[in-house]
């Protein structure tokens, strides 16, 4: 009975400890001071989500492993997390487009899962949804700005939306661990978060001066541990310390 | 790295003798100068210096640190890491807000630094290639930039002191969040330890180095003494360091690189302290001059992230622009 509600956990987590990573690569690197402020704090709501849920997992599981041992100590075909979030920072165009689509979708799950039947997920919720909706307004407003700024910036925003939305479809697809964490009420439906991304997202887009591109092909398949190229290239990142000196407490 | 800031400072000045003791006296009577008062030219140009090279400090120094973000070996590690280097780029952000009071934009210093114009300490001119260098930065650089800031605190202008009042606090709790990932490396296993030890023998010599030339040759020195810029020499602030470091090392079981360190009970008017061995000034001037391991790559780096960044910062702009436009144009409707 608890497998599901562990995996689907762990499908969470790794999707927050992998984009945090991805945000995080932005540091000391941002476009303007201002971001190397703003960016770090998105990577840190993200990484500190994701310990909640690892540590929630590990407890579930009951066979004593803590969050670093399932955030670091997995092979690649092990990671739930869904492909939007791996896809590599490109540029800055890229980077807030990810992480609005992403915290779209995060903010009326958080919503929902205040009514989880689980506390623990009541308690995780509660915290995310504060932050993901900062994070919608903050890489909200940049997507505005970008996609409404000059010549450059709009073909940039508008090539990242091209680029990015075949992985969306993923953020609502439910795996069968999703879908019986579901039936149990523990975590809620990711579909019936379709509308209201939808409405952010296009809210944004009208603003931004952007189109929303019809998708014939959606990509799927992170939460099966299909992941891309990319990914082995940022666990190796990852998991570097923990590889090359194992059994260590840092 | 922040007394590294009067390194060629220029506190020359021209104006009326009795200009001069005015000013003189309002510092003596310790008053703080604010924004909008009257000062000697040599005392704006000193601190625009000082307060710009330490503002760049913070934002080069958010790179070596940077390297080991999403190689951390541990969440709490990560969490811990992105949350310091985001800090001294917060603190970097009071500096230039506290030098632009005297007149310079951050752009302008921006510009100074990615053309070398501007200085930042030499210490972030080295590399961090081991988890370690995060402990070792954490406890010795920081805790040297604590030496150097916390008479910082009572510099006479008060913007800075101000933002440095600020910046201590949070520069203390990185100190013993470094030093406490060095006793996890040093309670672990040979490895870790042997990491520690190596990290140690690379940073101590530039660590005090971050206290700048002996006050012998420190020109200005003098002048920003007198202003109360600066309360302390470099070398009273070295030895302070450095009887405040070493039984830090020694709890941690650490031995600090120095051949020729030894405890004077006589040093410090009977107080006790620490003789040591001779800085190799060659080295430093060396690294100051641009000729350090990572100098190149740091100024490299900053220069990408700022025209990398350049159409983001035209758009924001441009938005601003847009936007301004469309209000002024409803409201005339
Ligand atoms: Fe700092
Ligand atoms: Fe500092
Ligand atoms: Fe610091």
């Amino acid at each position: 009975m608890s497998a599901p509600l562990f995996n689907a956990l762990l499908e969470l987590a790794d999707d927050h400890l992998i984009l945090g990573h991805r945000v995080s690569e932005w540091c000391g690197h941002a476009p303007l001071l201002e971001e190397d402020l703003a960016m770090p704090n998105m990577a840190l709501d993200m990484i500190g989500a994701a310990r909640s849920l690892y540590t929630y997992a590990g407890e579930i599981e009951g066979e004593g492993r803590d969050e670093d041992q399932l955030a670091y100590l997995r092979y690649d075909r092990d990671y739930k997390n869904c492909l939007l979030v791996e896809r590599p920072n490109e540029d800055f165009a890229h980077t807030m487009l990810k992480q609005l689509y992403f915290a779209a979708f995060m903010h009326p799950y958080w919503e929902a899962a205040l009514q989880s039947s689980d506390e623990t997920v009541r308690g995780i919720a509660g915290k995310s949804v504060k932050e993901v909706a900062y994070h919608i307004r903050h890489a909200g407003e940049w997507v505005v700005r970008l996609g409404d700024g000059t010549e450059e910036s709009a073909q940039r925003m508008q090539a990242a939306v091209t680029e990015l939305h075949p992985y969306v479809e993923e953020l609502f697809h439910m795996s069968a661990d999703a879908q019986a964490a579901a039936d149990t009420g523990a975590l809620p439906d990711r579909e019936a978060m379709r509308t209201q991304w939808t409405n952010t997202i296009s809210n944004v887009f009208d603003q931004a001066k952007l189109t929303m591109p019809e998708v014939e092909y959606p990509q799927l398949g992170g939460r099966t541990g299909h992941h891309g190229e990319e990914m082995g290239h940022l666990l190796s990142d990852l998991q570097y310390m923990q590889r090359a000196y194992p059994n260590m407490s840092w | 790295m922040y007394s590294q800031g009067l390194i060629g400072a220029d506190g020359a000045t021209e104006e009326t003798e009795e200009f001069l003791a005015k000013f003189q006296a309002r510092i003596d009577r310790e008053e703080k100068i604010e924004p909008n008062d009257a000062m000697p030219n040599g005392y704006r140009k000193t601190l625009v210096r000082q307060i710009g090279q330490h503002a760049h400090s913070e934002i080069v120094g958010m790179l070596p640190e940077g390297n080991w973000i999403t190689r951390a070996p541990s969440l709490r590690r990560k969490a811990a890491l992105l949350a310091k280097v985001q800090d001294e780029g917060g603190h970097g952000l009071y500096l230039y807000s506290a030098a632009e009071t005297l007149g310079v934009t951050r752009e302008q210093m921006t510009e100074e630094l990615l053309s070398g114009k501007a200085k930042y300490s030499s210490i972030f001119n080295y590399p961090t290639p081991t988890w370690a260098d995060i402990g070792t930065i954490g406890w010795l650089v920081d805790g040297a930039a604590i030496m150097n800031q916390i008479p910082l605190c009572r510099c006479s202008y008060g913007p800075y002191a101000r933002a440095m009042i600020r910046v201590c606090k949070e520069e203390s709790f990185h100190q013993r969040q470094g030093y406490e990932i060095l006793i996890s490396l040093c309670n672990g296993t040979e490895e870790q330890k042997q990491m520690a030890q190596d990290s140690i023998n690379r940073w101590w010599w530039p660590s005090l180095m971050m206290f700048g030339p002996h006050d012998a040759e420190s020109s200005h020195s003098e002048q920003s003494m007198k202003w109360k810029i600066k309360r302390f020499s470099n070398d009273e602030l070295r030895q302070k360091f450095i009887d405040a470091t070493v039984p830090q090392a020694e709890y941690l079981g650490l031995t600090v690189p120095d051949p020729e360190l030894k405890w004077n009970p006589e040093k410090n008017g009977g107080k006790g302290g620490y003789d040591h061995g001779e800085i190799d000034w060659d080295e430093f001037w060396r690294v100051v001059k641009g000729h350090g391991k990572m100098n190149r790559d740091r100024i490299k780096d900053r220069k990408k992230a700022w025209d990398d960044g350049a159409w983001v910062r035209e758009a924001a702009l441009a938005h601003a622009e847009k936007r301004a436009a469309r209000q002024t144009q409803h409201a005339a409707e």
